[in-house]
């Protein structure tokens, strides 16, 4: 496979394809997605990694994310340090877990993290009413946005503390049948 | 830090823990063989693994995690250290290195071998798994050579060698393999746009394509091309020329066009096929090779169909029909990633505001059934409706296929009456799913359940007119049978008077052989049936196109530019633009690849047409969908119905089965075309070659097998295994259910438990706190206490004395004994039971004395 790419090393690539679930071709191709995002700043050499970071508001602006409600918590999640900002490596990150290929653990640890959107490693009923009202756009009145977030604690709070735990919301989410369809991007 | 990494670390700590103990104990061992220089390290181990365990009680977990972290590290330097000084002391003596220790080295590769193949699963930072993946690496790469002895050693070495470029091979073939994968872009386009359930349709067009490139190669490479290279020439034999009277408009377009002269005598179609049993210099047996191909057409669909089932059953063994998460689910599993495109994200938050909202009124009011008669009535007015529709339909079709064989024996007519069938079937299967949509708009069913009856009827209509049709197709085929056997003697009696009369002129010549254009033919029923099929497939084929053209495309041109000058919003009102038919278009496919199954046997160029017609229609339909289609305004999930499509599509390949199996099993093949003329049966053919080819011992044994008095213990085995088979599974399925139940009671027990637990504890602390002053007046408390306990009467009848013991046996010590109740609550698991059943009345209640008043008690009632 000699091809003379001289973006990484080839150690490089095989370390990313241990580290994601990308073929050597992807992810060429998402490097060069991410370089069309800001091909002024991102150099075409990365052998000597290059600590190199696009602001949110060009990764929210790929095609692939810019009409998902949850963009900003995706970025953010993946980001180093929370603020949205990505390196490549946030980058493959993200759709590494986003991939068809990860497993459903991971990707379930992940959509936690992205509907957990203060941090507090629950999802409380503040989180529901904020992914209810991004999912349509608050056309619900506040007294269904409550019951909503209300029956969702009730059916998935399997320990009863109100809010939603890691544990919770993976039996939540192990059983439903459309997870793995949903929430993949493809790129 | 967060948590999952914490929990990834904690894993990798307790594989960590597993070694260092297993290590202990082979240090014991060690010590026993007074091996000195390991006692410092065995030190040191101990020392650490007793924090370790302390850090495990521990409850703080910021503290935990860097010290696990730092320990971690600390082990691994550690580990190194101590395999280093053993690589060293292996370098000056080998055969002091145990076998314990290599062990050891050994598993501690392997653990660091599947941490760097799991890496990817690791929910950490990129950098992170980087690190952590060439600290991995390089502790592989040094001691793999440790490992081993002598020639041993090399040996390993080789074989890490080996597999390290077998790793790579393995990688470089993925690449190659993802690589090979036609169509990912477009498809990933369209599935932005239109979301996974359109995209789904174009997945599966693709699996068909593949299927049928298979199927292609199978019966081009084994039964076209060695009859093109190596059999006899066109114009050879009869059965290769076109005869006389046809010959002048041989090469027209309208005959070409109807599959009839050059190409009904071409390879494309059974007749052509010569009946010689070995062809060529390579000795290739060609009637075998056709009937063997045949079958594995056959089994090769079968199977692979139903791989995929298995697979697609394996995939969504998760997903069950439980209701218990239906906000849930919908909260967090409706958005679809995919999409990519400002109007299907707008459908889609206006669909899943419609689904919440429709949840929500289903949730309050969960019955609301206004007048079951009137729906009832409705339903079955719609369904004889249908049912009248259908055999409306199934007798246009007989009737037409009967009026097109008296066509066929007239001569000079019309294009119209030559193509009556086709054009008919199509115009049903243009005309008719939307007639039943509008009457199953008077049954009122839910949509995904209206979906799955809306198939089915389109499934029975398709079914019922490809079974007329075979029907009446079969009646020609007993018409052709006896208009053959005229036609043998009259053949047979043209050549031995062709043979007498050159005989009768000259004796000492040999005659001049016949022109195989003049010789007369049978009907040769096989070519005619494959032509049929080839003429439906063709016409399915443009009538599907010419529909997306007029239906999408030009109605979608016209909404888009007379639009600037109409009276009516046209983009919004009533033409609009057309949605994409996944049903419609998924079903067409299943039934065109029906036809093939069944026309592939008789024409074998059929698989090539289909072929071509997948390829194109990606391209087409694609391109369609992008500039002619809306999004669905209700997007269904296609991930649940994929199956279902599968299913059907075994069906039809089953039901494609039949028809070919009886004309191969009992119908005798035409005496003069094809493969197995001459022969009494078709399958004639497997006796001849394994007669002919095989040691007689063969001969014996397959005659044997073939015995009926072997077949049907055969079958019989076969169904009682598929008895028990099924009888297993559902017990699996019983278990399986119960599991389920019990998971669900223990969750809810739980749940009332801590329920129970945070409502009861104040409640509990004011009767402490009024238990230790004094003790006063009974009733209200007692009463309370009983019900308290009694109502879910019937759940714990050991406990209740229990409790009451403890409260009764001390009951000044209320702080011990409420340190027994917390678990008791369980039992409080009915609010209403606490209204409607009373307690028991005269029981005696030896705990009631000691408890007072409690004022708590209003407050905590009410909880329940």
């Amino acid at each position: 496979m000699g091809n003379k790419q001289t973006i990484f090393t080839q150690e490089q690539l095989d370390a990313y394809q241990d580290c994601t679930f990308f073929t050597r071709k992807e992810i060429l191709r998402l490097f060069y997605r991410y370089r069309d995002l800001a091909p002024q700043l991102v150099p075409l050499d990365y052998t000597n990694k290059p600590a190199v970071t696009l602001p949110y508001e060009l990764i929210g602006s790929m095609p692939e994310l810019k009409d998902n409600p949850f963009r900003q918590r995706i970025a953010e999640v993946f980001s180093e340090h929370g603020d949205g900002n990505m390196t490549l490596d946030d980058f493959l990150d993200m759709f590494s877990v986003l991939s068809e290929m990860a497993p459903r653990d991971l990707k379930a640890y992940y959509a936690f993290k992205i509907y957990d959107f203060n941090n507090d490693d629950y999802i409380c009923k503040s989180d529901l009413e904020k992914t209810v009202n991004k999912l349509t756009r608050n056309e619900l009145t506040p007294e269904e946005v409550s019951l909503v977030c209300e029956k969702v604690i009730y059916e998935a709070d399997v320990d009863n503390d109100g809010k939603l735990s890691l544990e919770d919301f993976q039996h939540m989410i192990v059983r439903a049948p459309d997870f793995l369809s949903t929430f993949h991007i493809r790129i | 830090e967060d948590k999952g990494e914490d929990e990834s670390k904690e894993e990798d700590n307790g594989s960590q823990q597993n070694r260092a103990s297993r290590r202990k104990n082979y240090q014991r061992k060690n010590r026993d063989g007074k091996k000195a220089r390991e006692e410092g390290s065995q030190k040191k181990d101990r020392g650490k693994t007793a924090p370790t365990k302390d850090q495990k009680e521990s409850e703080n977990k910021e503290k935990k995690t860097t010290k696990r972290g730092k320990e971690g590290e600390n082990k691994q330097k550690k580990d190194r250290k101590n395999s280093t000084s053993s690589a060293s002391s292996n370098s000056s003596d080998e055969e002091s290195l145990s076998e314990e220790e290599l062990a050891m080295l050994k598993e501690q590769v392997e653990q660091k071998k599947k941490l760097i193949s799991t890496m990817r699963n690791k929910p950490w930072r990129m950098v992170k798994k980087l690190s952590v993946l060439r600290e991995a690496q390089d502790f592989v790469e040094k001691f793999e050579g440790a490992l081993g002895k002598g020639k041993g050693k090399k040996l390993y070495a080789y074989k890490m060698m080996m597999a390290k470029k077998w790793v790579k091979f393995k990688r470089d073939f993925e690449n190659f393999k993802t690589q090979c994968i036609p169509w990912e872009m477009k498809i990933k386009e369209v599935e932005s746009h239109f979301g996974s359930s359109v995209a789904s349709y174009f997945i599966f067009l693709r699996w068909m394509y593949g299927v049928n490139l298979v199927l292609f190669g199978l019966i081009f490479g084994l039964v076209i091309i060695p009859e093109v290279l190596m059999g006899m020439p066109y114009g050879s034999m009869p059965r290769k020329t076109v005869p006389r009277a046809e010959q002048a408009t041989a090469m027209d377009f309208s005959v070409l066009w109807d599959f009839e002269g050059y190409i009904k005598y071409s390879a494309l179609f059974y007749g052509y096929y010569n009946n010689q049993r070995t062809i060529g210099w390579l000795k290739y047996r060609l009637p075998m090779a056709y009937f063997m191909v045949g079958i594995s057409v056959f089994g090769y669909s079968l199977m692979v169909v139903i791989r995929s089932m298995a697979r697609n059953a394996n995939e969504s063994t998760a997903d069950g029909d439980d209701d218990n998460f239906i906000f849930s689910w919908k909260m967090f599993t409706s958005w679809d990633y995919l999409i990519g495109n400002p109007e299907t994200a707008d459908n889609k938050f206006a669909s899943i505001t419609t689904s919440f909202k429709e949840s929500i009124v289903d949730e309050q009011e969960s019955n609301k059934d206004e007048n079951i008669h009137l729906r009832r009535f409705l339903r079955v007015l719609a369904n004889v409706l249908i049912i009248c529709c259908l055999c409306g339909s199934g007798y246009l079709i007989y009737f037409v296929v009967k009026r097109s064989q008296t066509f066929s024996k007239m001569q000079n007519v019309g294009w119209y009456e030559r193509n009556e069938v086709e054009i008919v079937m199509s115009l049903l299967g243009m005309f008719c799913p939307p007639l039943f949509e509008t009457i199953a708009a008077l049954e009122n069913y839910h949509p995904r359940i209206g979906l799955k009856w809306q198939l089915g009827r389109i499934f029975a209509l398709f079914l019922g007119n490809l079974y007329t049709f075979l029907l009446a197709l079969m009646d020609d085929v007993n018409e052709k049978l006896a208009e053959e056997d005229v036609v043998k003697n009259i053949t047979h009696w043209t050549l031995l008077g062709h043979h007498n009369s050159s005989a009768g002129n000259d004796s000492t010549v040999t005659p001049p052989p016949l022109d195989p254009a003049d010789v007369p033919r049978g009907p040769c029923w096989e070519t005619t049936v494959g032509i049929e099929f080839v003429r439906l497939t063709v016409s399915d084929i443009l009538v599907t196109y010419i529909t997306i053209l007029v239906g999408d495309f030009i109605r979608a041109c016209f909404v888009r530019f007379v639009n600037y000058c109409w009276c009516w919003d046209l983009e919004a009102g009533f033409p609009s633009y057309a949605e994409f038919d996944i049903s419609g278009n998924v079903l067409g496919l299943i039934f065109n690849q029906g036809m093939i199954w069944m026309g592939s046997f008789y024409a074998p160029g059929l698989v090539g047409i289909n072929v071509l017609r997948l390829l194109t229609s990606m391209y087409f339909q694609c391109w369609a969908v992008m500039s002619s289609n809306v999004p669905h305004e209700r997007v269904f999930k296609a991930s649940k119905s994929n199956n279902f499509y599968m299913g059907l599509l075994l069906l039809i390949l089953f039901l494609s089965l039949l028809p070919v199996a009886y004309t191969i099993m009992s119908l005798p093949p035409s005496f003069d075309c094809g493969p197995f003329s001459g022969k009494k049966r078709m399958y004639d053919v497997i006796q001849e070659t394994i007669e002919l080819d095989f040691p007689l011992f063969v001969a014996k044994i397959f005659s044997y097998v073939a015995n009926p008095g072997l077949i049907i213990p055969a079958i019989l085995l076969m169904v009682l295994a598929i008895y028990y088979l099924n009888a297993v599974s559902e017990a699996y399925q019983r278990a399986n259910a119960e599991l389920k139940k019990k998971m669900q009671m223990q969750r809810e027990e739980e749940k009332n438990k801590r329920n129970n637990k945070a409502s009861t504890n104040p409640m509990l602390q004011d009767l402490e706190d009024l238990l230790t002053p004094s003790t006063k007046t009974e009733s209200p408390p007692k009463q309370t206490e009983d019900k308290k306990i009694e109502s879910p009467n019937g759940t714990s009848p050991v406990r209740k004395p229990g409790r009451g013991e403890v409260l009764d046996g001390s009951p000044m010590a209320g702080g011990r004994g409420a340190a027994f109740i917390p678990p008791s609550p369980v039992f409080v698991t009915q609010p209403r039971t606490l209204g409607v059943r009373a307690p028991y009345p005269g029981q005696p209640r030896p705990w009631g004395h000691p408890l007072g008043p409690v004022p708590g008690r209003g407050r905590g009632q009410p909880c329940y």
